[in-house]
């Protein structure tokens, strides 16, 4: 696995066959995008919220390892058990034992992307302990036996046609059923039994206080809640970077969060665990896994600031128009174009070159993450390690050829102006062209611009 | 070397430039009446609220609600208003709490800028009740109103409090095809009775 390349054009050409349904996901994601800029309007201040935010962000980093043990002595001061884990498997063996420790055989799991980042599931599920994700979404995706496609909307990539068949074969819903609110409801019930007899409940993390040691988490629906109130075991995992100083920078970020990701004025549910149920137990899992190597290199490190509110995949053209599944990651989208190259550039060589650097990521990240500069500058370090595939190496190379000599680019532009009208269609709309499929080229121009400009200045 | 040591020298490792700790932005976003910027937002996500004259209406209040009069199994934390049907003891399994149709909690403030109730264990000390209810009324003073969540966490101290939960609206998803249903794991419905 680790060693196949993903191709996000070719994965996303997959995906763009069936053009209604590429036209269904790009307005789904167009929705959301308009609800945020709606909520985002009612705060004036929120460029300087923003500015905040990554400043916030940025200062914790720089004293990371400080945070870290402060964040341990005040969580442990107050009975809850920190453990610390360098790599993903190390992650998924402490939750494993923690598990034991307590006869855990069943376990209800809310929405954490570090989970996903260390396939906790399979490796729980293999030492025979049930598993529920019970977040709508991710109990969708995880009956249909599929990984999420999105970080906030899990199943934004499913109709409700399918939705109704998965929940008919699994939950015995109608044959035929497709309203949300009566599939959501079959859900309600189906997994109020899984909550009724988890013997643990495992939640990411949204945000980590420092000062007071305890953890936040940011839901709508309520299955984080109720997952760890009604077992006497609550494990939490969480990324180092979740870290924040104080308890009064969460005004900040849960002012951003939820207006940023969809539209809302504030989650339903944001809730602070600072010790377990009475008589229970609360376990921090404090997770690197390559966190620390990302901090050291300068061109990747703004992308820790990432509080996964999914804006910036909402409003990305390539991803509306791909799916997630193109980019075959655990985090997908403009951040994910980073994050997973900056791991693996030559798995994930193509992630940066879907992209066409129109910005709107950066203007929507809430913590002002330069994701479009990351992207460019990331092509240049996966060109430089020779990660691109020939053919767009060599035409690299022409252009580059080309482009350094203006006698010979202003030679080729009127070629091209007088050849390409002329030449008939299989030459100039065949394999080699990727520019000629699913579209018509514009109609070539008479002049060049140059040409338009000099006699414009003529006159 | 564990873990822990791995990761804190590793992190030490690298020094990075310095960014001081920023203070709020200076101008925040108030609302000259806001109580009904409250109101306004709490219906926007879904929920309602009631003004009531002293506590001795809220039952009144409730009983305009069709959930609460269908209630068979009422638990309340207010004194003003009575429990119904099944009993429960603080610090029972919280399992017991399944066949709760409504529950009625003191909150203690509420947010302006987004609906929200600030509730914590001290007077809630059975977290799961908050989410495992059916139904859910959130009592208030009005007086304890906050602007925004700057103000909310300036009165926030996580000295005591173990659990503590901002709630705005009742509970929702939208994970089939973007369409908004109440309801999801949570409260059906969550009404605020601001007291007056």
């Amino acid at each position: 696995m680790a060693h196949t390349r993903v191709d996000h054009a070719a994965n996303a050409a997959a995906f763009i066959k069936n053009g209604e349904r590429t036209h269904w996901h790009d307005q789904a994601l167009w929705f959301v995008r308009a609800k945020r800029d709606r909520a985002v309007l009612t705060v004036s201040e929120w460029e300087q919220l923003r500015e905040t935010a990554a400043q916030i962000k940025r200062h914790t980093l720089a004293h990371l390892a400080d945070y870290l043990e402060q964040f341990e002595e005040q969580a442990t001061r107050r009975g809850i058990h920190v453990h610390w884990a360098s790599t993903a498997d190390e992650h998924n063996a402490i939750v494993l034992q923690i598990l034991r420790e307590h006869g855990a055989q069943k376990v209800a799991k809310s929405k954490s992307m570090l989970t996903e980042e260390c396939e906790l599931n399979p490796v729980l599920e293999r030492h025979g302990i049930e598993v529920v994700d019970t977040d709508l979404g991710e109990r969708i995706v995880q009956l249909r036996e599929e990984p999420p496609s999105h970080i906030v909307l899990p199943a934004i990539h499913i109709k409700k046609e399918e939705v109704g068949q998965t929940f008919h074969e699994h939950l015995g819903t109608a044959a035929g059923a497709t309203d949300p609110k009566y599939l959501t409801e079959a859900a309600r019930g189906h997994l109020r039994s899984k909550f009724m007899a988890a013997d643990a409940g495992i939640t990411g993390v949204n945000f980590a206080i420092a000062e007071t040691g305890g953890v936040v988490v940011c839901t709508n629906e309520g299955n984080a809640d109720i997952g760890v109130a009604l077992p006497k075991l609550h494990i939490a995992c969480v990324g180092i970077e979740k870290l924040i100083p104080r308890a009064a920078d969460l005004a900040v970020f849960t002012r951003l969060l939820a207006r940023n990701a969809t539209g809302q004025p504030v989650t339903t549910y944001t809730s602070h665990f600072h010790g377990p149920v009475p008589g229970g137990e609360l376990h921090i899992v404090l997770v690197d896994n390559g966190r620390h190597e990302l901090r050291e290199r300068a061109l990747f490190r703004e992308s820790l600031c990432c509080i996964r509110c999914g804006a910036c995949l909402n409003t990305c053209p390539v991803y509306r128009r791909s799916g997630g599944y193109s980019y075959s990651a655990t985090i997908p989208g403009p951040i994910g174009s980073v994050l997973n190259p900056a791991r693996d550039p030559k798995r994930y060589y193509s992630l940066p070159y879907a992209c066409s650097l129109c910005g709107s990521c950066a203007d929507v990240c809430p913590v002002a993450i330069p994701l479009d500069e990351q992207l460019l500058q990331l092509r240049g370090v996966i060109a430089g390690k020779k990660y691109l595939p020939l053919s767009k190496r060599l035409m690299m190379k022409a252009a580059s050829f080309v482009m350094k000599r203006s006698w010979l680019y202003n030679l080729s532009g009127k070629m091209a102006r007088w050849w390409l009208p002329k030449l008939p269609r299989f030459l100039v709309y065949n394999r080699l062209n990727a520019w000629g499929r699913q579209r018509e080229l514009p109609e070539t121009p008479k002049r060049s611009f140059r040409e338009l400009y000099r006699k414009r200045h003529e006159q | 070397m564990n873990s822990k040591q791995e990761i804190l020298t590793a992190l030490r490792r690298t020094r990075l430039p310095d960014v001081a700790l920023p203070s709020v932005p200076d101008e925040l976003t108030t609302y000259a009446d806001p109580l009904a910027q409250f109101r306004q937002v709490v219906a926007a996500v879904g929920g309602q609220t009631f003004d009531v004259q002293g506590p001795a209406e809220l039952a009144a209040a409730l009983r305009q609600l069709d959930a609460y009069r269908a209630a068979a199994n009422v638990w309340s934390l207010v004194p003003e208003v009575p429990s119904q049907g099944q009993r429960w003891q603080s610090a029972d399994d919280p399992h017991a709490l399944e066949t709760l149709d409504f529950l009625v909690a003191p909150g203690q403030f509420a947010v302006a800028e987004n609906g929200a109730v600030w509730i914590t264990d001290d007077q809630v000390p059975d977290r799961a009740a908050l989410f495992i209810t059916q139904h859910l009324a959130l009592v208030v003073p009005a007086r304890e109103i906050v602007q925004n969540m700057h103000e909310a966490y300036q009165r926030i101290s996580f000295d005591k409090a173990r659990f503590g939960v901002f709630i705005s609206g009742p509970s929702k998803t939208a994970d089939i095809e973007q369409s908004l249903v109440i309801g999801a794991h949570g409260a059906r419905s969550a009404t605020v009775l601001l007291v007056h």
